[in-house]
């Protein structure tokens, strides 16, 4: 009986040291990110979804704060010569990769080199065009070696621009400009993006990844700034249907979701008070007219088409007040510019303006004996149909015969990019960087890329031209607004909401900032149960 | 039997080499390519990774380099998830769809099976109509909406069970999906079995069993299920192969990791080799199944005779 007592009791005191002190809570983030990524390689990389997560793995020379404001990331401070065309960047010293190796000015020069070289295949390399070179060097023209970048030594590196560029350092935000570690890619080539070959710099470390059902991150103890950093592990979620987010997140499984169901707004605005946000993007929906095709090429019509759309009614009654009624092409509160040129019949009444629209056709030699046809082409979805019939609808006062076509996403835009027949078709545009270039570049006669209006104006152009070599920020705000009015004028596009980005997030996230931008980097937040 | 089914086989290869040209000029003739998406490319972009995937060679030499990699099981690389390879996707999916698609069916047989037989043995009664009915619902309600039904009623309401995510293959994430996907499949065996059950339960040998004074559900189950299940089976063998290459619908909704939603994203964006080798692996699961649905005939009715 003595032994066994005395056995019972030893058993249990090892069972309590063993043990060991209660360990700290480890803080876990779900976080539903829409999709899975198309690639985890920054310099293959194009979508939103891959930039959420690279954001977490990878810290750039400069990076956004909560609020979306640029702040210093491994480049602790930065020069512009006078002649605005050479920054030089001071890296910080405590800047480590995953491995423990420093992060020094040649990983940048490694890396920018890489997504400039031809067999890379980047999406996005145009990004980063606006270093000297680059653009000859994608195109083959050029050795790497020849672009503007250069460790002068392991903390300091000079990038070399084509012409100034005010926006560049947003271009850096951008996930292009994510160094990559050169090790690592040269070791394991392509592969250097699967988890354990993974050697990153930022908050983060790729734990594992299973595609389409999450992603694992945990947090990466060589971080400079990793005594500040919360989270400990986050798993991203690829939650492609919107209305399952919404109930994943409302179960709990969730804490936050980069999207939510727009056919659900008034119940998530109704029961979900603060955890369903709707924030101001820097986006444009709009609708492209093909201006080499009569009489769409009469700019009495465009001008006619946009004046009698109500685009408040879109704005409420179709997209349920996640977009905003948009008279003007660059989307207000963009950086490096002011009021953008809002069309002067935004303040004028719906009969007014179907009035003068009715005139303008008349003189254009259109009326109820001879009508107008015009086919709306858009991409498979829901509120893009509801537009275009709210659209078609709002053009019969003027005696127009509207039809419809709808077809999928890629050949919708097989059809714009390949020059295709068409009169006025659906398209979006989110901005690459915070600068209104970024939206007025589009119609430039030379972009055949993005130029789905066939839109050719020398004007305008030139305008462009002057404002590109123009380093006086305000001066520059003044052509772009010179460019933007001849814009809203001719209207190439016919601009129509100002997008707003949807967010679920749960009470139980903090530092979750509605930004401009949609960037909400792991880093800066944390889960309070 | 065992020649049967190597002759078949060898003759499924001329078959699957049809399916795969017609579906590799087809996908084709689709406008746009993997490359135009919302987003539009720099022209200098587009050029480059154009090269970057052979797609700017003429299309025979593309067809040539696709068929000498195929052959070699290289099914190529993703155009659109750039990091994994056309084998790597389907082979992390088809083991997940598998699961899913296999316990759906295994539940599907043995649920639909059983209440056909008792709506059989108690024809025009109210067990009957009550079976009829529920099959009828069954059938007629789409999965995506059973789906968000289900998990309404299960995961927030009752909380018995996670609203969605694969969970690293916990058996709770497993539970709805499986249900949902075997839902309108009881439904259909249900009927197709009670209808075979009731015209076997009229032929002689079980006329004979029942005369010999043996119990109603040993006559049921070891005398005329075996004829009752030939249509079912036949319903099966296709239905196996849909169940297991995964539904897009459930994947999609409950966020399961399968390989049904490569069949409509690959479609989608113009993923020409994702395409094709979802097209290969159903064409060859499709060949498979309708094997072994014919060599189950041959056990199931002794009077099915393969060998000439």
């Amino acid at each position: 009986m003595r032994l066994r007592r005395a056995w019972a009791f030893t058993v249990g005191l090892i069972a309590i040291l063993a043990a060991g002190p209660p360990a700290a809570a480890e803080m876990i983030y779900h976080r539903g990110n829409n999709a899975d990524p198309e690639t985890l390689d920054q310099h293959k990389t194009s979508t939103v979804y891959e930039a959420n997560i690279l954001r977490d793995l990878y810290e750039g020379l400069v990076v956004y704060d909560p609020a979306a404001k640029l702040v210093p990331g491994v480049a602790e401070s930065w020069e512009l010569s006078d002649d605005g065309r050479t920054y030089s960047f001071r890296l910080r010293a405590d800047a480590k990769w995953s491995n423990g190796d420093p992060v020094n000015a040649g990983d940048f020069v490694y890396s920018l080199r890489r997504i400039m070289m031809p067999e890379t295949g980047a999406k996005y390399a145009n990004v980063l065009y606006p270093i000297a070179n680059a653009e000859k060097v994608h195109a083959g023209e050029l050795a790497t070696t020849d672009l503007g970048v250069a460790a002068l030594d392991d903390r300091t590196l000079e990038i070399t621009l084509e012409v100034p560029t005010p926006f560049f350092l947003e271009l850096l935000t951008h996930q292009t400009g994510l160094p990559v570690h050169p090790p690592s890619v040269e070791t394991h080539g392509p592969e250097f993006v699967r988890p354990g070959n993974m050697v990153s710099n930022g908050a983060y470390v790729l734990e594992a990844f299973v595609p389409n059902a999450q992603m694992k991150l945990t947090k990466n103890p060589e971080f400079h700034d990793a005594a500040a950093v919360s989270i400990d592990t986050v798993y991203y979620y690829p939650t492609e249907d919107r209305s399952a987010a919404l109930r994943r997140f409302q179960a709990g499984e969730l804490h936050s979701n980069n999207d939510a169901p727009v056919e659900q707004v008034a119940w998530m605005k109704k029961n979900l008070g603060d955890r369903f946000r709707v924030a101001p993007y820097l986006g444009i929906y709009y609708y492209a007219v093909n201006t080499s095709k009569p009489p769409l090429s009469d700019p009495r019509v465009r001008l006619a088409l946009s004046m009698v759309i109500d685009r408040e009614f879109l704005a409420e009654e179709i997209w349920g007040g996640t977009m905003v009624a948009g008279y003007s092409f660059v989307p207000p509160g963009i950086a490096n510019y002011g009021e953008p040129a809002i069309a002067s019949y935004r303040d004028m009444g719906m009969i007014d303006r179907e009035e003068a629209a009715v005139a303008l056709l008349v003189e254009a030699g259109f009326g109820p004996d001879n009508p107008l046809e015009i086919e709306i082409r858009y991409n498979t979805s829901e509120n893009h149909k509801n537009t275009a019939l709210a659209i078609a609808n709002m053009w019969q006062p003027l005696g127009v015969e509207a039809s419809l076509l709808n077809s999928d996403t890629a050949t919708h835009y097989a059809v714009l990019r390949d020059k295709g027949d068409y009169d006025v078709a659906r398209a979006g545009w989110i901005a690459d960087y915070n600068d209104p270039q970024n939206f007025l570049f589009m119609v430039e006669s030379d972009n055949d890329g993005f130029n789905y209006a066939n839109y050719a104006n020398p004007d305008y152009d030139a305008l462009m031209d002057r404002a590109a070599a123009e380093t006086d920020l305000e001066k520059r705000a003044e052509l772009l607004l010179e460019a933007e009015t001849i814009f809203m004028r001719d209207l190439p596009f016919i601009p129509l909401l100002y997008y707003g980005s949807l967010s679920l997030v749960s009470d139980k996230l903090e530092g979750w900032q509605d930004n401009i931008q949609n960037v909400h980097a792991t880093r800066w937040m944390a889960i309070r149960e | 039997m065992l020649s049967y089914a190597l002759r078949r086989l060898i003759g499924a290869i001329p078959t699957l080499f049809i399916i795969v040209t017609v579906a590799f000029f087809l996908i084709r003739v689709a406008p746009g390519g993997p490359f135009h998406l919302e987003r539009p490319l720099d022209p200098q972009v587009m050029e480059n990774l154009l090269r970057v995937y052979h797609l700017d060679k003429p299309l025979w030499q593309q067809f040539l380099l696709y068929l000498g990699n195929l052959l070699r099981g290289d099914f190529g690389p993703s155009f659109v998830y750039r990091d994994f390879s056309v084998g790597d996707l389907l082979g992390s999916g088809l083991p997940v769809s598998m699961q899913l698609g296999g316990a759906a069916l295994l539940l599907a047989f043995i649920l639909g099976t059983t209440l056909g037989s008792l709506a059989a043995r108690h024809q025009k009664r109210p067990g009957d109509y009550g079976v009829m009915a529920a099959a009828m619902i069954g059938i007629t309600i789409p999965n995506f909406v059973m789906a968000p039904v289900l998990t309404l009623l299960f995961a927030l309401t009752l909380d018995w069970l996670p609203a969605g995510g694969w969970g690293e293959g916990a058996l709770a994430n497993k539970l709805l999906p499986i249900f949902t996907l075997a839902l309108p499949q009881i439904a259909v065996i249900a009927r197709l079995t009670r209808g075979s059950m009731i015209e076997v339960l009229r032929s002689n040998h079980v006329r004979t069993a029942r005369a010999y004074g043996l119990p109603g559900h040993v006559v049921v189950i070891g005398h005329a299920l075996r004829g009752a299940l030939l249509p079912v089976v036949s319903y099966l063998g296709p239905a196996a192969a849909a169940l297991i290459t995964g539904s897009v619908v459930i994947e999609t909704i409950f966020g399961i990791p399968g390989v049904g939603r490569y069949f409509v994203q690959g479609a989608l964006n113009r993923d020409y080799t994702l395409v094709m080798g979802t097209v290969v692996m159903i064409a060859t699961f499709v060949v498979l199944f309708n094997l072994i649905v014919d060599l189950i005939y041959a056990l199931l009715d002794p009077r099915v005779r393969y060998d000439k």
